[in-house]
């Protein structure tokens, strides 16, 4: 393909073979969207068909049974998702809209420059690796595992994302704005943060659904942070089950009463990122001020 | 006329919304003072993260040091640590991933922002990126239940039958394996590579295609001499980026790999990479070296994905710089 | 309140030997001019001629660019405002600034766009005054009638005109003293333009304008004073002229001023 593209345009080649040429390329490129499109609708249909047939009220009202007694449920891992994640949120999304916000209108210099760098590099860590970082600062010192370290490792995933997005979204915001409000005596505060900030909040918003839609799913860094658990647990400094854990857990079990859950769980967990993605997608639309 | 006037008139004004503070009040500074704080607190995460990773791998470089990557024997329980073939196993997965979804991705970005009639491509590309959302874990619960068999019962035999000779595809079908893994990645990074690439071509301006067209080429050349050569750096940075996340890609490969840690010609036998053994021996691990030496693979993978990644960032930054210079 | 007042002759704007420049380079050279109370002033000048950033001088908004520095005074109340003891944002609420594109805070309703001003400085709190100043500032920009039944609309969803004189109505309500409009009809039509000339004459007297255009026949039709500025080869933007408008426009003394009103070139 390559040495095609240095022959000259209408050399020795033909209108007719370049233009059948052109058609098999871009026949080849529709076979190569058609293949993405099917793979990835394949499947997310078999999850929901195989998942579909796992759902039950007692899915989602009672915990998991022993091994051999059928039925059973994963309330505890849901709660426990859910109890995470928001812890998470709660660490990651004060300091990541503050600093983003830092980083689009207030900072110049090295430290928006290095934060800028290091949040980049901070979104390609694996997160099995941040998983290691929090057993290590949290369940190492407390000895034992708990929902707080998993939220710890998650927030770690998320702060980047909150704190790129929150800079795009202020960067947007035409300067006549903040030049609006300083022209009308406005404290360069109050300027920016009661009038500029305001304008971007969709953007805002929407990185920070988008982060959460990112770490509900994430499974590595909870392994030896949350741990699981097969009952509930109302306090977040013991061990914890999550659904991402549970799936994982339960897919590589041998029993199929267990499979049968983790496909119920994979299910939920497909449904609840895709509300979550399209939430913020359709908010954006609706917040959106130009 | 002045031309200098004319410049500077018009920079500063689109460049930035930042304010500057001169003349700032105390409450001004108060609040840039906070909001810095912010700032910091991520360099401190980021900067413990560093630390943290270096100082729990020390007991394992110190005690196990260079030798674990030249050895593939890998006996926790009588104090051998090699780590080559996971290694090997996290390279040739991420290999095989990249070789067969960057084509495939890029086709489909160029069908989507190219070729596509608008009313179709939006909606599909809409789809794609939520897809791009969609948890490791569940490509991991198909990868073993649905990819796997199917690997085993049609796929492996296939390419045994017609690519037999190379060594690559001979030995036992086990469906779970290197190559497995591999297409379960592709799977996973092609939306990745899919969307990002998509903005990319949409980024091409117009004039691009339309001198193109002007020399009477047909469609498929407008594409492979003017929209892909303008997007090429681009496109190599989705991909690196891409690469980065089949690498520190743990669970779904712990699902579907195999397990073993072997290093194999062929490609259907079983193997191990970094990021899976890391999450399938933590919290089993007994002993003080055996946690430390899981705690230095996580912190060599930490290293090689940053590496990746920072490749990524320059490229597309230098890129972002040459392209937005040419434009102005 | 501030209706029937007169503006006294200390209140004039003068700068003193003003430059500017954005990083090293210079914008502007040492510009001494007064504008009278009271009346509007006009700046002319092709495009670069430093007028936009002269205006940007007066109330110290130029330096929010960052990399950007001025030299000289401007006076006000014969208070040079770039004294270090002077605030520049309390100083803001005396000269108040229209922009060339409209620009209302796109969150706000027209009412709160119009209050923004005295709500976020805490001039005003009772409810019942601030009514009465949304009232009276939308009145004296002749937007009261246009709006009046939907105030809690959202500022941006009005006409571009409409939007403009919301930004005139917005920068009223602070009760400024001096008005800087910079370039305010360029992005609207005729009749909105229109619209804004004749509001412009209406409230001369209680405030002074300052208007910067690159329409010579607005400048002659609205403008008390007008100010002639340009940038040649080697110097930066500079003050050429300045005198009444209908000397400016009739028997220019300078060369250079009488080609650029002639349309020789700009």
């Amino acid at each position: 393909m390559l040495a095609r593209m240095k022959r000259p345009l209408s050399g020795v080649r033909t209108l007719r073979s370049r233009q059948s040429w052109s058609t098999f390329m871009i026949a080849v490129a529709w076979l190569c969207a058609g293949l993405a499109a099917a793979l990835l609708a394949l499947i997310v249909l078999y999850a929901i068909r195989r998942g579909a047939a796992a759902l039950n009220l007692q899915f989602f009202t009672h915990l998991p049974l022993p091994v051999g007694i059928a039925g059973g449920g994963v309330a505890n891992a849901l709660i426990g998702s859910v109890e995470i994640v928001l812890m998470a949120s709660l660490f990651a999304m004060p300091v990541g809209i503050f600093a983003g916000i830092y980083l689009g209108l207030l900072g110049r210099g090295k430290l928006a420059y290095s934060v800028r760098f290091l949040s980049d590099v901070l979104t390609g860590v694996p997160s099995i690796a941040i998983g290691v970082f929090a057993y290590t600062i949290i369940v190492v010192p407390t000895r034992h595992f708990s929902a707080i370290s998993a939220a710890v490792a998650l927030a770690i995933i998320m702060l980047p994302i909150v704190v790129r997005t929150t800079e795009e979204a202020v960067r947007l915001v035409p300067a006549a704005i903040p030049e609006g409000a300083l022209a009308l005596g406005i404290p360069t505060y109050k300027a920016i943060l009661l009038v500029t900030v305001p304008v971007a909040r969709a953007g805002i918003v929407t990185g920070a659904l988008l982060s959460v839609a990112r770490v509900a799913g994430e499974s590595a860094p909870l392994l030896f942070t949350a741990f699981g658990s097969s009952f509930w647990s109302p306090n977040p400094n013991t061990p914890t089950s999550a659904l991402p854990l549970l799936i994982f857990q339960y897919a590589n079990s041998p029993y199929r009463d267990w499979q049968q859950l983790a496909w119920g769980g994979a299910l939920s967990l497909i449904v609840l990122i895709f509300a979550i993605n399209i939430t913020a997608r359709l908010m954006f639309r609706r917040m959106a001020v130009r | 006329m002045a031309t200098e006037s004319i410049e500077i008139a018009s920079l500063p004004r689109t460049t930035t919304t930042a304010v500057r503070l001169r003349g700032a009040q105390l409450a001004d500074r108060l609040v840039v003072g906070f909001f810095g704080l912010a700032a910091w607190l991520v360099l401190l995460v980021v900067a413990a993260l560093f630390v943290t990773l270096a100082i729990a791998a020390w007991p394992a470089i110190k005690t196990v040091g260079w030798p674990a990557l030249h050895s593939a024997l890998w006996d926790p329980n009588n104090g051998k640590f090699g780590v080559l073939s996971f290694v090997f196993g996290t390279l040739v997965t991420s290999g095989i991933a990249l070789l067969l979804a960057g084509p495939v991705g890029i086709g489909a970005a160029l069908v989507l922002a190219e070729v596509a009639p608008k009313r179709l491509a939006g909606p599909v590309a809409m789809l794609i990126e939520l897809l791009a959302a969609v948890p490791s874990v569940v490509f991991g619960i198909w990868g073993l239940f649905v990819l796997a068999p199917v690997m085993r019962g049609a796929i492996e035999p296939a390419l045994a039958r017609t690519l037999g000779f190379l060594p690559l595809f001979q030995g036992y079908f086990f469906g779970v394996g290197i190559l497995t893994a591999g297409v379960l990645l592709a799977i996973m990074i092609l939306p990745t590579i899919a969307a990002i690439t998509r903005d990319i071509f949409e980024a091409v301006p117009a004039h691009q295609r339309e001198g193109m067209l002007a020399l009477g080429a047909t469609k498929w050349e407008v594409l492979a001499r003017a929209v892909i050569p303008y997007a090429r750096s681009g496109i190599i940075g989705a991909l690196v980026l891409a690469l980065g996340r089949a690498l520190g890609e743990a669970i779904a490969v712990a699902m579907v790999i195999g397990n073993k840690p072997a290093i194999s010609a062929s490609l259907f036998s079983p193997g191990y990479s970094l990021a899976s053994v890391v999450a399938n021996e933590f919290t089993e691990a007994t002993g003080q070296q055996y946690l430390a030496v899981l705690v230095g693979i996580g912190s060599l993978l930490f290293v090689l994905s940053m590496l990746v990644n920072v490749a990524a960032r320059l490229l597309v930054w230098s890129v972002g710089r040459s392209q937005s210079a040419a434009r102005a | 309140m501030i209706a029937g007042r007169t503006l006294s002759a200390e209140k004039t704007l003068q700068t003193e030997h003003l430059t500017a420049y954005y990083g090293s380079v210079c914008a502007l050279k040492d510009v001494s001019m007064r504008f009278e109370a009271g009346a509007i002033t006009a700046l002319i000048g092709p495009s670069g001629c430093g007028k936009s950033t002269l205006l940007r001088c007066l109330n110290r908004m130029h330096e929010i660019i960052p990399g950007t520095r001025v030299e000289g005074e401007v006076r006000l109340d014969g208070k040079n405002l770039y004294d270090p003891a002077i605030n520049a944002t309390e100083m803001r609420q005396r000269i108040g600034m229209v922009f060339q594109r409209p620009n209302p805070f796109p969150t706000m309703s027209i009412v709160d766009n119009v209050l923004a001003g005295v709500r976020l400085t805490n001039k005003l709190r009772d409810r019942t005054q601030l009514q009465e100043l949304a009232e009276q500032s939308l009145r004296k920009a002749a937007l009261w009638d246009e709006v009046k039944d939907q105030l809690h609309r959202s500022g941006t969803s009005l006409s571009g005109g409409q939007q403009q004189r919301l930004c005139i109505a917005r920068a009223l309500a602070v009760e400024p003293e001096v008005l800087l409009m910079d370039e305010p009809a360029s992005s609207l039509d005729p009749i909105s333009t229109t619209k804004i000339e004749d509001l412009m004459r209406e409230l001369k007297g209680d405030y002074t304008f300052v208007i910067v255009t690159h329409n010579m026949q607005q400048a002659a039709r609205v403008s008390d004073y007008t100010g002639f500025l340009l940038a040649e080869e080697s110097t930066p933007g500079h003050l050429i002229e300045f005198g009444t408008s209908s000397k400016i426009f009739t028997t220019p003394k300078d060369k250079r001023t009488e080609d650029y009103i002639t349309g020789r070139f700009g």
